[in-house]
């Protein structure tokens, strides 16, 4: 694939260097997003990105555009997208305007034809403006799993080939490959064909460190000990049985929210309080309550003491 | 890296090996794939371990459930195999001679008077112990699993029993359930003020992930000594663990059933999203003239863009009439949470289970979010137990027809779940008959591998010849299939 672009200037120096890039622009990353990344670029292919909600999907993409200095282009999937939206479109309108104001004139069909199938009247969709950018840009095809499977099929040959065919035109080739990021929430299978062009990156809620870290990045005015209770706390709650456990950006709402309170320890009274930032569902929140007011041992504080 | 192993050719070769451990052990790898994993490991610098790992993983796992299978055979294929196999430098050698106990630096080093070269009296093993947790000192959690299995897992060459078994003598001696007790003691009585609850939880959280990662580090330990005594591929067999959806619901330990019901969640939701889609989507129906002229008139009138009326096929009431005797309960606890989580598909869901007696137990599940409370209370408050609290289908079945049979009618589909293991009492199959000639459809679904249907007590096969059709439903992937057909 990358032959035949004769491009051999790589973006990324190691899986280290893509690590202290995305720091610089606070993305906090681990070896494995690193790692991918790294590797994307090296061999020229899309990377599918899948984990529960907010853990840092979308912001990877945006992270790693901005390390590049290039262009984000978006697309965001949804039910019953289709080539018109994703690709490209011919201006109907503008075609038939036209049409009618060579009526008038001598032109032949054929002409008409030629001249309004032509660039001008190409309503450029995320895809095909992604390929036929001048500039870098990183192609973001945001939450793919809520698009039908058999519209996956438009996808597949940008993400194995880098270009698009278009019947009036022609084969539209990319002059570079872009990074191109697929997220999914994996509310539905995806297909192998789609799966097999891509690297996979599972991200995870991430470990209680880099968690820490996120939080002391993103909340910078918040103290070390504040947002170390904080992801404790929050690690404690993502260990019960719950219908959804909290996210990265729930973390950060809450640490925000907490500050905002003038808490600098938290206690009890204050994360029962404040639990509904953190979980969505009533049923949850009950029962991280129960949970967190619960008293864990049989030996009560006051045992006696030996020493 | 060693030399032998920088030349492509042989490097080619790992990689060739190391894919057909991963198929062995159930993971999908296609071909393009693995071209892919060939040509990152070009890019990847290989000293660094873990980009190696992250890179294959990258190119040859493409669904998360399987990263633990994938996992456990890249240490044992590539960290294990010896240190001629071994990648970079961030493993310790191996230490297969039963010298651990003298020759620790970070054990003596750990000021708890380990006596020099002389082996560790018992006392001095339990405070190393302690003061490991304590300070969560990565290098003597190390040291101290070293410690501890050549101490007490009692491992002997050639003797065929598994890693856990050797897990399990460890742990045992190890005591930690006591060890974290005395941690938090400690805690407690370090504290200026007494622990809030808040605290306390906090802290038995941290103590704990720090027993994980001790024990961890006994499980790779016993791997490694394994490996050594039975070789890479002997030990690769016996690691291959079920994946999730792949588990016998009969036969599920509880570390089994815990990632059952952690895989369950988003199954079911997977799942209703597939079934709504079917439900919208699924059939064309007739040509729609009116709105498709009304849509032409945009593109003077031609009829570009045909419309179809989509029809609406009147949803299915459920009747989950469910064996839950011991053998069989985990089988209906998975089936009954699939199809209540799912239960938007359905006008209505009812649910019966039964031993020898059978009881309805819908209310439990109406209004409640979390369906776990509503499988506990079916274990603990249905009225199950008829004579002996073993199962009787016929008397169950019985007993069935005439409270709520004619309550099926024929927008009800029943669903009978069991091994139709019916201790030799009467079969009482007219009633499924009856039920199958009011209702839309009668499913049976039997947890039992199909090779054992029909042999000892079991009749599902006189059960079966009244129904629409009885289904191996073994697993989830199993269950999770019969569910998508349904109708
Ligand atoms: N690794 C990280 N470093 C810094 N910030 C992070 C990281 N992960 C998540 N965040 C924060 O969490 C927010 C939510 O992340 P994002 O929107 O990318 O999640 P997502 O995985 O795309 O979620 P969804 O599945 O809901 O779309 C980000 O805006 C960012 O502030
Ligand atoms: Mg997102």
């Amino acid at each position: 694939m990358r032959d035949k672009f004769h491009r051999m200037d790589f973006r990324f120096e190691s899986p280290t260097s893509v690590r202290a890039r995305l720091r610089d622009v606070d993305y906090l990353s681990d070896d494995a997003i690193a790692g991918v990344v790294f590797l994307a670029d090296r061999l020229g292919k899309p990377i599918l990105v899948e984990g529960p909600a907010g853990t840092g999907k979308t912001q990877l993409a945006k992270s790693v555009a901005e390390i590049l200095g290039a262009r984000l282009i978006r697309l965001q999937c949804y039910e019953g997208l289709d080539e018109s939206k994703a690709l490209y479109e011919w201006n109907y309108k503008k075609q038939l305007l036209r049409i009618q104001a060579e009526r008038n004139n001598e032109s032949t069909w054929e002409d008409i034809e030629t001249d309004i199938f032509s660039d001008e009247f190409l309503l450029t969709r995320p895809l095909l403006e992604a390929i036929r950018s001048d500039d870098p840009v990183v192609l973001l095809i945001d939450e793919v799993d809520r698009v039908e499977i058999e519209t996956e099929a438009l996808l597949l040959e940008i993400l194995s080939d880098y270009q698009v065919s278009i019947p009036e035109l022609g084969t539209i080739t990319a002059k570079q490959i872009p990074m191109v990021f697929l997220t999914s929430n994996n509310t539905r299978e995806l297909s192998e064909a789609l799966k097999r062009r891509c690297l996979f990156l599972h991200i995870d809620y991430p470990d209680m460190e880099r968690e820490k870290e996120i939080v002391l990045t993103r909340v910078p005015e918040i103290t070390d000990s504040l947002a170390d209770q904080v992801t404790r706390i929050v690690r404690s709650i993502r260990q019960l049985e719950l219908k959804k456990s909290p996210s990265v950006s729930e973390t950060i709402d809450w640490a925000r929210t907490l500050l905002m309170l003038g808490v600098d320890s938290i206690t009890e009274a204050d994360a029962i309080e404040t639990l509904n930032i953190l979980l969505k569902y009533q049923s949850d929140i009950t029962r991280a309550t129960k949970e967190l007011s619960a008293d864990t041992t049989q030996r009560r504080p006051g045992v006696p003491r030996t020493s | 890296m060693t030399a032998t192993m920088s030349s492509d050719g042989s490097m080619l070769d790992l990689l060739t090996g190391f894919i057909v451990e991963l198929r062995a052990a159930g993971l999908p790898v296609s071909l393009t794939e693995n071209l892919d994993a060939m040509q990152a490991i070009i890019h990847i610098p290989i000293e660094d371990r873990n980009a190696f790992k992250y890179a294959l993983a990258a190119t040859l796992v493409k669904n998360n459930a399987h990263w633990r299978a994938f996992e456990t055979v890249f240490e044992v294929y590539f960290s294990l195999r010896g240190p001629g196999y071994a990648l970079g430098g961030s493993d310790e050698p191996l230490e297969l001679d039963d010298d651990d106990t003298a020759a620790n630096p970070e054990a003596a080093g750990a000021g708890t008077g380990g006596g020099g070269g002389e082996a560790l009296t018992p006392e001095q093993m339990a405070e190393m112990l302690f003061k490991a947790l304590q300070k969560g000192d990565e290098a003597m959690m190390k040291a101290l699993a070293r410690q501890a299995v050549t101490r007490y897992a009692g491992m002997e060459p050639g003797r065929p029993v598994g890693g856990t078994y050797y897990l399990y003598r460890t742990l045992r001696n190890l005591d930690l359930d006591n060890v974290l007790e005395q941690l938090m003691s400690q805690a407690r009585e370090e504290s200026p003020e007494p622990l809030t609850p808040l605290e306390e939880r906090l802290e038995k959280d941290e103590f704990e992930s720090r027993v994980d990662r001790l024990k961890q580090e006994i499980e790779a330990e016993i791997r490694r000594r394994l490996v050594a005594d039975r070789g890479v591929e002997a030990m690769a067999k016996t690691l291959r663990k079920p994946l999730p959806e792949d588990v016998d619901f009969m036969h599920a330990s509880r570390e089994e059933l815990m990632s059952l019901r952690k895989a369950i969640y988003p199954l079911t939701r997977k799942l209703a999203v597939r079934l709504a889609r079917k439900r919208r989507h699924g059939r064309k129906g007739p040509l729609d003239f009116r709105n498709t002229v009304r849509h032409s008139l945009s593109y003077g009138g031609v009829p570009v863009d045909p419309k179809f009326r989509y029809p609406r096929p009147a949803k299915p009431e459920i009747f989950v009439v469910a064996d839950i005797s011991g053998s069989v309960a985990a089988f209906a606890r998975f089936t009954l949470q699939l199809v209540y989580a799912i239960s938007g598909q359905f006008s209505r869901v009812r649910s019966f289970v039964f031993i020898d007696g059978i009881d309805e137990v819908t209310k439990f599940f109406e209004g409640v979010e979390d369906i776990s409370v509503a499988i506990h209370r079916v274990n603990t408050e249905a009225d199950v137990v008829w004579v002996d609290g073993h199962s009787d289908y016929g008397h169950a079945f019985e007993v069935f027809w005439e409270r709520y049979g004619r309550e099926i009618s024929p927008k009800t589909t029943v669903l009978i779940l069991g091994d139709a293991r019916n201790n030799y009492h009467s079969s009482q199959a007219w009633v499924v008959g009856e039920m199958r000639k009011k209702a839309r459809h009668v499913y049976w679904l039997n947890p039992e591998p199909k090779a054992y249907w029909d042999t000892g007590d079991s009749i599902v096969g006189e059960y079966g010849v009244h129904c629409d059709g009885t289904y191996e439903c073994r697993n989830l992937r199993q269950l999770e299939k019969f569910v998508e057909v349904l109708d």
